[in-house]
């Protein structure tokens, strides 16, 4: 046990592969990452934050949001339905072929396979690929978080406790500025027994003096300032805000596929 | 063995050398200690009551919770280990410490580092990378305090006078050599010249893993198998099975720390949890050499207050190790992710492990140095069962109410979210309570540090004193012990 050096060398290079594992690979994969195209389409993902919301990601840091919220939706798997868009020419053919046939909830390979009798059949048919996993029942997003989420943030915040609900799509789930800035100022006003403490340092409670504000907050009742006063959102809520609208992990990628529901796709 | 060495300095020589340096080393520690744990509690008292100090933009929850982490491991932890580090390198190889004014003006600039760290995340200039908060005008000075304090080490490690290494040496020379290295990339890479995308979140896992698991266990580790033999009077059994140990503890432990399931390339989750399950070799290793030097003499040495410390930090180290394993396993993770059982393996590692283990060793440490007992020795015991109770009250519920949470978080169709926060209350109100018995065993720490430092400078006073009121006896015995010198020669 006197070959110190010999040590010393052994240790580096045992210290030095963690580095390279998890340091250096990291910056050569991930680090020179481009925008990708969006899943049977040729729009790019994704498109950078707006200014506003730029800045509400700082507020985001500022505030340590992250000790309280993911941005990570987990999915275990997905589901494939079969969607029959065409009976073609013989009906009674293709309700035979079905009658059989199993079509939610399938893999991919069950789900090519009853397409693929269907179509034998005459008719059209096709797959949607639905996400599954407990944050997708609890429709926290459509899909799971993938690295392309969080190209242009800097510092990427992705959390690691949900002692608030995950927040990687709350844009779309959320889409209303004003029950973004309610919430923050009394989150209790629009989510009963909420645990999240309230953010009255980003709001302004002012005498309204002549014109109200076009800004005032709506406050429900047990909530609202008293009367002649009201509640203005400073520069940093709105940016909050903004930044919460722009999470939005709502398109279909090549690593994370799935059928947008009508109802949700994007004009 | 060095042949030119005359003769060996002393033990107490030794000790003595290192007096100034570890008392401002332990000073602002033990003051950092206090300030993270009155944070904690703060941060706790919020989730039963979300109005609590809820117009103060310093004091909001999410500046807080890491103020309290970042006080407790930047604050405590790393200065105390360094103060420890410093004080059994020069121990063990037998060199008393020269150049004090270094480590001393270091561990100020540490702390000042510190202060201004903490002061950030308060006013909201944290950087947002978790166990990486510091702005820069935090994180360097720390970062040059380190490495001021660590040259020391070193410095005394390349002139020892022993030359045979024990194996703590090996721990706290990689431990001593890793930090700079993994905080230089981390900052260089994260705040310099920031890498694009989630490539950071990789960079910030693998910071904390090898700060909070690899740093703390290679230097808690290292004191541990000092002072558990040194304690016992048993000799440490055996250093082989110590040092594959180690080998293994540093190969395993720096790759753990990218979660299951986080949206990066897979391959490195999946590294991750294979090395997390590899790391039960060094942990049942380390349980046989504890468990073998100090069976049968746990009963006799029970009264030795800084055994008790080490002891029950080495039980919280491998209990909280196989956490770390529970939780890298994906059917198990399922249940543990994004829950409060995270937290609590974390806690349990710092505090329970690494603080503890400190203490213990501070407290064997200080006196010796300082050449006087502590003011208050009995408070001693009292903080090691506080901070026990503490321990147990905060990582038991979390742990606990962290499965149920991750099972009722699984259930979506059965579990409405607001019901996953509200079944955590009765957890989290048993965990304040720990908190707050951490607090007050923290006090009673800080009570003997700042006693034992007002006791030394009284001491220098009195010196000074008796020195200036007499100085004709001073001179003439000076003279007389010339006289004796000249008559011998």
């Amino acid at each position: 046990m006197k070959n110190g050096f010999l040590v010393f060398l052994a240790s580096f290079v045992v210290l030095g592969g963690s580095w390279c594992g998890f340091v250096l690979a990291p910056v050569l994969q991930l680090g020179g990452q481009q925008q990708t195209t969006i899943l049977n389409s040729s729009d790019v993902y994704p498109v950078g934050r707006p200014g506003e919301a730029n800045q509400g990601l700082q507020v985001y840091r500022a505030n340590g949001c992250a000790a309280c919220h993911t941005e990570q939706i987990q999915q275990e798997g997905v589901a494939c339905d079969v969607v029959l868009t065409s009976v073609g020419k013989n009906p009674l053919a293709v309700t035979n072929a079905i009658s059989g046939l199993k079509l939610t909830g399938l893999d991919s390979v069950a789900a090519s396979a009853a397409v693929d009798s269907i179509n034998a059949a005459g008719g059209k048919a096709e797959i949607h690929i639905n996400a599954t996993g407990p944050d997708i029942t609890r429709g926290w997003g459509l899909r799971h978080s993938v690295a392309e989420d969080f190209l242009y943030d800097d510092p990427v915040q992705l959390g690691s406790v949900r002692i608030g609900p995950d927040l990687a799509d709350v844009g779309t789930r959320r889409p209303d500025a004003n029950w973004q800035l309610l919430h923050l100022y009394a989150p209790q006003s629009v989510v009963n027994g909420s645990a999240m403490p309230p953010f009255r340092y980003l709001f302004r409670v002012q005498n309204i003096g002549g014109e109200p504000s076009p800004d005032a907050l709506n406050l429900p009742k047990g909530f609202a300032p008293p009367a002649g006063y009201e509640v203005v959102p400073t520069a940093k809520a709105r940016e909050l805000a903004a930044y919460l609208l722009s999470l939005q992990a709502d398109v279909p990628l090549h690593d994370a596929p799935f059928t947008q529901p009508p109802a949700v796709s994007k004009p | 063995m060095n042949e030119t060495s005359q003769t060996n300095s002393s033990a107490a020589e030794i000790d003595r050398s290192c007096c100034i340096p570890l008392l401002a080393l332990f000073g602002g520690a033990a003051l950092w200690l206090v300030v993270g744990a009155v944070l904690a509690l703060l941060a706790s008292i919020k989730f039963h009551a979300p109005d609590f100090l809820a117009n103060c933009a310093c004091l909001t929850y999410g500046r807080l919770q890491p103020a309290a982490d970042d006080a407790l491991l930047y604050g405590f932890c790393l200065p105390a280990g360094l103060g420890v580090a410093l004080w059994l390198l020069a121990r063990l190889g037998g060199t008393p410490l020269r150049g004090v004014i270094v480590p001393i003006v270091a561990a100020n600039l540490w702390h000042l580092g510190v202060t201004v760290g903490l002061v950030a995340i308060l006013i909201g200039d944290s950087t947002g990378f978790t166990w990486l908060e510091f702005p820069r005008g935090g994180s360097v000075p720390i970062f040059f305090a380190y490495l001021l304090l660590a040259l020391w080490s070193i410095m005394i490690f390349a002139g020892r006078r022993e030359r045979t290494l024990y194996p703590s040496q090996w721990f706290l020379v990689a431990a001593l050599f890793w930090f700079p290295w993994i905080y230089s990339s981390a900052n260089l890479f994260l705040l310099t010249s920031p890498v694009r995308g989630v490539a950071q979140a990789v960079i910030g896992w693998w910071f904390a893993n090898n700060l909070l698991l690899v740093w703390t266990g290679l230097v808690g580790l290292g004191v541990a198998f000092y002072f558990l033999p040194k304690i016992t009077a048993r000799p440490l059994q055996s250093h082989y099975l110590v040092l594959f140990a180690f080998w293994t503890f540093i190969l395993f432990a720096t790759w753990c720390g990218i979660p299951p399931g986080a949206p990066v390339p897979a391959w490195m989750p999946t590294l991750s949890a294979v090395a997390a399950a590899w790391l039960l070799v060094p942990l049942f290793v380390i349980f046989l050499v504890v468990w073998r030097t100090v069976c049968g003499s746990v009963k006799s040495n029970w009264n030795n207050t800084s055994f008790c410390f080490i002891g029950s930090g080495i039980d919280a180290f491998l209990l909280s190790g196989l956490m770390l394993m529970a939780m890298a396993c994906p059917e198990i993770n399922r249940f543990t992710n994004f829950t409060w059982f995270g937290p609590a393996e974390t806690q349990l590692r710092l505090y329970g492990f690494f603080a503890m283990t400190m203490f213990g060793a501070v407290y064997y440490i200080l006196p010796r140095a300082v050449g006087l007992e502590f003011p208050f020795p009995k408070l001693a015991r009292a903080h090691f069962w506080l901070s026990l109770a503490g321990i147990v009250l905060l990582v038991v519920p979390l742990a606990i109410g962290g499965i149920v949470q991750g099972w009722k978080l699984q259930h979506p169709d059965t579990v409405a979210f607001a019901d996953t926060t509200k079944v955590m209350l009765p957890f989290l109100r048993v965990s304040t309570l720990g908190l707050l018995a951490m607090l007050l065993g923290n006090l009673l720490f800080f009570a003997n540090i700042m006693g034992l430092t007002l006791r030394w400078k009284i001491a220098l006073i009195k010196q000074f004193l008796a020195f200036v009121k007499s100085p004709l006896e001073a001179a003439s015995a000076s003279a007389s012990l010339r006289r004796d010198k000249e008559v011998r020669a």
